[in-house]
This record gives structure tokens, C-alpha cells and sequence, in this order.
């Protein structure tokens, strides 16, 4: 019932279809995009099934599968790189035991990469949903980590 | 016109005329990989890119219209080197297993690697392999030997409005799949095929059932029977070379039986057949006034399309089968009856343009024998591999008949291969049905060719009967909702009798078609069974002799209690997500 109550704000007119698409996600307690969000969107815009799982396939701000409460979004661009990012990124992936784009088994966090996020002059950072944190070390990872879960 | 040199040749064409034609018309042909003729260029592959003097950069030949004046190059030593790595590229991430594949001898990119020259892969191959789609009764996909050229969703999107196969992910991940990757048979394909004789590698092609009717063919204990649709007629020859169009129906007989099958009988028997139901289900419907437009069922494609986006339209749907099923259901009864064949011995298989036939046939519903009543469906393709396998070459062979009781023919069966056809065949013999008469001006010619949506005006007896006919999906899409319009808003339509083939050109231009087509052989075909329709001593369905014992000896009178068993089907509402029945609760 909740999508229904969101597309209504949009006008269903094809421009509007990642702004229905984000809000759809941003509102499902897992935070991805569902068939049914696809689906619901599809019916609305009056557009193929399969030209709005294109669409959201294409963009990699969407998910097509279920996330956890947390999405970590580790900056991959060569500035971060220079400063350690990819070490970080192995540390995370062990802290978490999950590979790039898993989730962990208790569903508190994803992991993903991103491009820059336009912070280079405290790399490396990473996003925790609409946080930013920079200068980051493993120390202070785990310290981000354990405040996180510790909010679940 | 445009005035212009390729290669320091004068050339003059159309204004607006791509490079690529201009060149083909100063007798240079340059290479492409993603073009089709029928298509739009997308220019995705650059295979076709050429130099232009003053002009920097390279341009795409297919879609760069030629300037006035311009002097063209198309084979420099970069240009040679760019397709080279080009083609390179495409084949590092290709699964170059060309000696199995489908396709073996009939790849456009096989062709153009041979035609430039690669005689190494230079880049790293990738080694993921991605699992085949199988999903689909009809049709597999194989994405390792996708290249990703966009003809597959062009036509299923642009032409088809199906939108079954999308583009999905980008970069290096791009995929052509069905939604979320669930399958082709979890989509809502409508299994027309015209994205199996799009494609240029091996990534589409029919789920072939060849090893079944050998087993069938060589077991003993078996009594095979087979029928050829309309269009395979003037299709069949070109798996043998032969020019598009040419008519085989009597070589094709003799070669069938020389491959093994037990009897020869025909679809057109059966053609004629659904005429004289359809017909009658159109006389009944004109005299009450209901369940108007009536609309054509023998295209399994449109079946499935109207059940999965068109639900409102089941009532206005002909409840005949199409010619392959009741051919089927007639093979295992009456057939089987006169023969003193036992039912469960028969294996009856069908020869068909199309690859949608194969849903069609392992439809649940389609058992009225008792048995399933077609149990194996082949293409052409998988008929021309067949008779290749075995050593019949049908140029050689003599003229030979069909076998007696569903064999026999007219003219009007032998154009349901084209779009129109049925349409045609069925107003020849209603007019019959509603006067009394025969119809005098029996060629219909306003229903025939391949232009859009046609439509024509017939009087019988002072009574106006407006028809139309679509051929392809888009068509039926856009006929279909002026219907729905004149519905809701008029309470009837313009139009009382509607024909629609799911594919462009009708059978003749069906999924299940030889390699390499496009609509010029799909229009030379349709004219050649226009030609064999004039050749025929019967022209109406009424008047083949076969059909009147059949109704004599089995089945009574058109539309009867029998016929309604054998011959007559229901339809469901389908899901416009996966396809699926909707189980109304």
C-alpha cells in the first residue's frame, strides 16, 4: 500500500522515473528495489516491465537486491586509492566477512564502492548512508562499525 | 540527390542516403557486423567506419548520411587496422566455438573475421563463462555469443513492442536478458523468433528437437506422420540455395519421405479446414451482431501477445485452432481411425516457419486426441539440417504428392503463409456460406503485401464487411487499441473481421526461418504462394474434396459438437511481468 501513496506525488510522465525509482527504494525496508517496486512503477509510467528493470539495472545508485540497514559505500577513485583505500577495503571485507556488494549475515551492513565522493582532501573515505567519514584507518573503521551496530 | 566520391568513384544518390548504401552503390562493400536492412542503424558494432577528407575523426558508415561533395575512403590502412582490433576485441569476449554452434557456417561474425582476415585473437580471452538460457520452450539464449549489437531489442522493443529482451547493467557487465535474468520462458516472450533470425552470432536460436524425431523416426514400433505449414513451401529451398521464394511443395514431399516418415500429409489440408470453421464462426457472429470484430487465431505469437497485453479482447478471439493443431488432433483420431493405426503409435510432427509453433503444440489444452496432438515441432532450419544430415539434397529430387485424407489442398490454405492470406481464404468462403454463390472476384488484392495495417471493404449481398489485417506485433498493438476505442467509446468497431500474424510479412517472414533473411525474400516468398494459389485446381476451402469427407465421415457439420472438441480452443489471461496464467481466484 506504501508505494502506492508514493508514486501518487509524481506525475507519471517518464521523466519522473528515478526520482520514483529512488523514493521506492529509500521506503523499502530493505533497500533494494523489489519486483513489486519495478512493477508498480512499470504500471504507472504505462512503460515495459523490462525498460524499468533496465533502467534500474544501469545505475549503480540502485540495488536489485536486498541490503542491509547500513550501506557502506567505500570511495574507489585514484586519490583514495593513493592514500589506502585498498587496504581498507580488504579490512572491511574481513571485518564483515562479505565481498563487495554482500551483505553481512545479521543484515546491519553492505558493502559497496563508489566513485568520488568529492571529499579527496580527507581521503580515503567512505559513506555509511548519508554520513560521510574521512581520513579514515582500521582503527577508525572499527570504531565507525561498533557505533553502528551498536544503534541497531 | 547528393554528389559525392568513395574511394575517387562518383557516386550520386537520394539525399539523406548513408554512406554504406552509397558505397554498396559505387561497388564497395564495407564491412558491418550490427547492420540489418529492416532494422535502424544503431551503429554499435563501428565495424563500417570510414574517413571522410576535412572531416576529423572517424564516422560511422551506417548512420552518417553522405554530404554533398565529400570524398570517402573506406578502406585506408588505419581504417583496416581499427576493424581489425575491432573485431579482435569483439572476439576476445566472444565464445569462439564456432565448430558446435548453431550457427556454424551461417555467423555474421564468422563471415566478417574471415572477410578481414583474423588469423589471431590477440587480446586476453575472457574465460566467464555465463549459464545458457533454457528457460523457454522455444527459443534458447546464449549470452557467451552475444556481442551485444542491440538487434534482438530493437526488434522485440521497436517492431514487436513485446519488450520481452532488454539491455541490462553497463559496461563490461552489459547483458541482453529477459527481466531480472529469470528466463525467456519466465518473460512474457511471445516466443515470434524474430530476434532468433535477428541475430547475427549464435546467442538466439530454436530449442531444436531433431534428436527426438530421429528416435521417432527410427524406431520401428513408431508411425510418424508429418505435416509442412503453408509457408515452408517457399522457404524450404533456400536451406538448399535455392532463390528466395521458390516453390518445392513436391520435392519437398519426396524428400520428406526419403528422410523416413511413415506418412507425407500437409497443414494445408488443415488450413482449409480453420476456414471453413472461422468461417462459419464469422457467418454465426455476423447474423447475431455479437462478439464483433472477430479476430484470427492461427498465429501462436499473437496468441500469446493478445492473452498476455490484451485480455479484453478473448471473447472477440475465433475459438478455431490453428491449422498445426487441428491437423494434430485430426491425425490421432480420424487419421488414425481410417489407417487402423493405434493413436499411441502415432508421433506427429509438424514442419513449421516459426518457432512459436513449439509453445503452441506443448500447450496444456492441446490434447483433444487424448494424446498430445502435435508432439514434436521443427523449424525449416531444423528440417534443412535433418535432410542435410541424411544426404537428400532437395534440388534432386522428383515431384511427388502428399499422402491421402490430410493431404489434399487449395489455393486459399496455401495462402495462409502470407499476411492477408487467411483473411482472403475466409472471406472466399464466407461468401459462399452467407449466399449461396461463389465469390467471382476471388483475389482480394487490397489484403496482400507487406505494407502497414491494410484494410478492404467486401459486399456480400448488400451486407458491407469491413476487414483489417496486422502483421507484426506493433501493428496488432496499434490496430488493436483503435478497437478498443471504437468499443468503449462507439460500442462497436468499424470492423467485423480481423486478421493478425505476430510476425512481419506474416509465416513467410516467421521466426523459424533460414539464416540470413529480410523483407525482400519475406515479400518473394509471399508472392510465390500468391502464384501457386493461381496454379490450383480449387481455389475455396469448401470445395476441397478431402475436407467434405472429413465433415461426410467424421465430423459432422462445421461448428458441431466434434469439431468443438477437436477443433476448437479456449484462451487464458496471461501476466504482463512473467507470462504466467492468471488463476482467477
Amino acid at each position: 500500500m506504501y508505494r502506492e501513496q508514493i508514486i501518487k506525488k509524481f506525475n507519471p510522465t517518464l521523466d519522473n522515473i528515478l526520482y520514483i525509482l529512488h523514493d521506492l527504494q529509500d521506503n523499502n525496508p530493505e533497500h533494494y528495489l523489489a519486483k513489486q517496486d519495478i512493477r508498480i512503477c512499470a504500471d504507472y509510467l504505462k512503460v515495459p516491465y523490462s525498460y524499468v528493470q533496465s533502467v534500474a539495472s544501469f545505475y549503480t545508485m540502485f540495488s536489485l537486491k536486498p541490503r542491509g540497514r547500513n550501506i557502506i559505500r567505500l570511495c574507489d577513485s585514484p586519490p583514495c586509492h593513493l592514500m589506502g583505500s585498498q587496504s581498507l577495503l580488504d579490512y572491511l571485507k574481513k571485518a564483515l566477512k562479505v565481498n563487495v556488494g554482500g551483505t553481512t549475515e545479521d543484515k546491519a551492513f553492505t558493502l559497496e564502492l563508489t566513485s568520488c565522493l568529492g571529499a579527496c582532501g580527507v581521503a580515503p573515505v567512505m559513506m555509511i548512508n548519508e554520513e560521510m567519514f574521512g581520513n579514515l584507518t582500521p582503527a577508525a573503521v572499527d570504531a565507525i562499525l561498533d557505533k553502528r551496530r551498536k544503534e541497531l | 540527390m547528393t554528389k559525392a566520391k568513395i574511394n575517387n568513384v562518383d557516386v550520386e544518390v537520394p539525399e539523406g542516403t548513408s554512406i554504406l548504401w552509397a558505397a554498396r552503390k559505387a561497388n564497395f562493400t564495407i564491412p558491418t557486423l550490427c547492420n540489418h536492412p529492416d532494422l535502424v542503424p544503431g551503429g554499435q558494432c563501428g565495424v563500417c567506419v570510414v574517413e571522410i577528407e576535412g572531416i576529423p575523426g572517424l564516422k560511422r558508415a551506417c548512420m552518417t548520411p553522405l554530404g554533398e561533395g565529400w570524398k570517402v575512403h573506406t578502406h585506408t590502412a588505419r581504417l583496416m587496422a581499427i576493424r581489425r582490433q575491432l573485431v579482435d576485441l569483439i572476439l576476445s569476449n566472444h565464445d569462439t566455438d564456432c565448430l558446435t554452434c548453431m550457427k556454424n557456417n551461417n555467423c555474421e561474425l564468422q563471415t566478417l573475421a574471415a572477410t578481414l582476415g583474423i588469423d589471431t585473437i590477440e587480446w586476453h580471452k575472457s574465460e566467464n563463462k555465463l549459464p545458457i538460457d533454457r528457460s523457454s520452450v522455444a527459443i534458447v539464449r546464449d549470452p557467451n555469443k552475444c556481442i551485444l549489437c542491440g538487434r534482438c531489442t530493437q526488434v522485440c522493443s521497436s517492431i514487436q513492442t513485446v519488450n520481452a529482451l532488454a539491455v541490462n547493467h553497463r559496461g563490461y557487465d552489459t547483458v541482453i536478458t529477459a527481466a531480472f535474468d529469470e528466463g525467456l520462458g519466465n518473460s512474457v516472450c511471445i516466443n515470434c523468433g524474430q530476434c532468433v533470425v535477428h541475430c547475427p552470432v549464435g546467442a538466439l536460436y530454436e530449442n531444436s528437437h531433431t534428436e527426438e524425431v530421429w528416435q521417432a523416426i527410427h524406431d520401428p514400433d513408431k508411425f510418424v506422420v508429418v505435416q509442412e505449414a503453408p509457408a515452408v513451401r517457399v522457404m524450404l529451398g533456400e536451406e538448399f540455395g535455392m532463390k528466395p521464394g521458390t516453390l518445392v511443395t513436391g520435392k519437398m514431399y519426396a524428400a520428406l519421405r526419403r528422410l523416413g516418415f511413415d506418412a507425407v500429409l500437409d497443414t494445408n489440408f488443415s488450413a482449409d479446414l480453420t476456414i471453413i470453421e472461422e468461417g462459419t464462426e464469422l457467418v454465426s457472429r455476423l447474423k447475431t451482431g455479437k462478439r464483433l470484430p472477430l479476430i484470427t487465431s492461427c498465429s501462436p505469437g499473437w496468441i500469446k501477445f493478445m492473452e498476455t497485453f490484451f485480455h479484453d479482447m478473448i471473447p472477440h478471439m475465433s475459438t478455431a485452432k490453428s491449422p498445426q493443431q487441428m491437423f494434430g488432433a485430426l491425425a490421432k483420431t480420424y487419421f488414425a481411425e481410417q489407417r487402423g493405426i493405434a493413436p499411441d503409435k502415432i508421433v506427429s510432427v509438424s514442419i513449421m516457419p516459426c518457432t512459436a509453433k513449439k509453445f503452441e503444440c506443448q500447450r496444456p489444452e492441446m490434447n483433444a486426441s487424448g494424446f498430445q496432438d502435435v508432439d514434436f515441432v521443427l523449424t525449416t532450419r531444423e528440417i534443412g539440417r535433418m535432410l542435410r544430415a541424411a544426404g537428400i539434397d532437395l534440388n534432386e529430387m522428383p515431384d511427388e504428392s502428399a499422402d491421402s485424407l490430410l493431404g489434399e489442398y487449395t489455393g486459399a490454405a496455401t495462402i495462409f503463409g502470407a499476411t492477408g492470406g487467411v483473411m482472403e481464404a475466409a472471406l472466399r468462403s464466407a461468401y459462399f456460406l452467407v449466399t449461396g454463390r461463389e465469390l467471382e472476384a476471388i483475389d482480394i488484392t487490397p489484403v496482400r503485401g507487406l505494407k502497414g495495417i491494410k484494410e478492404a471493404e467486401i459486399d456480400i449481398d448488400g451486407l458491407k464487411i469491413k476487414v483489417a489485417v496486422a502483421h507484426s506485433g506493433g501493428q496488432a498493438r496499434r490496430l488493436i487499441e483503435k478497437v478498443q476505442d471504437q468499443l468503449k467509446n462507439e460500442g462497436k468497431s468499424e470492423y467485423h473481421f480481423i486478421e493478425v500474424m505476430a510476425c512481419p510479412g506474416g509465416c513467410v517472414g516467421g521466426g523459424g526461418q533460414s539464416w540470413g533473411s529480410n523483407m525482400a525474400k519475406r515479400a518473394r516468398r509471399g508472392e510465390s504462394l500468391y502464384a501457386e494459389d493461381r496454379s490450383l485446381p480449387y481455389r475455396r476451402s469448401h470445395e476441397n474434396p478431402s475436407i467434405k469427407a472429413v465433415y461426410e465421415k467424421f465430423l459432422g457439420k462445421p461448428n458441431s459438437e466434434r469439431s468443438h472438441k477437436l477443433l476448437h480452443t479456449h484462451y487464458y489471461k496471461r501476466s504482463a511481468v512473467d507470462g504466467k496464467i492468471i488463476t482467477e481466484k
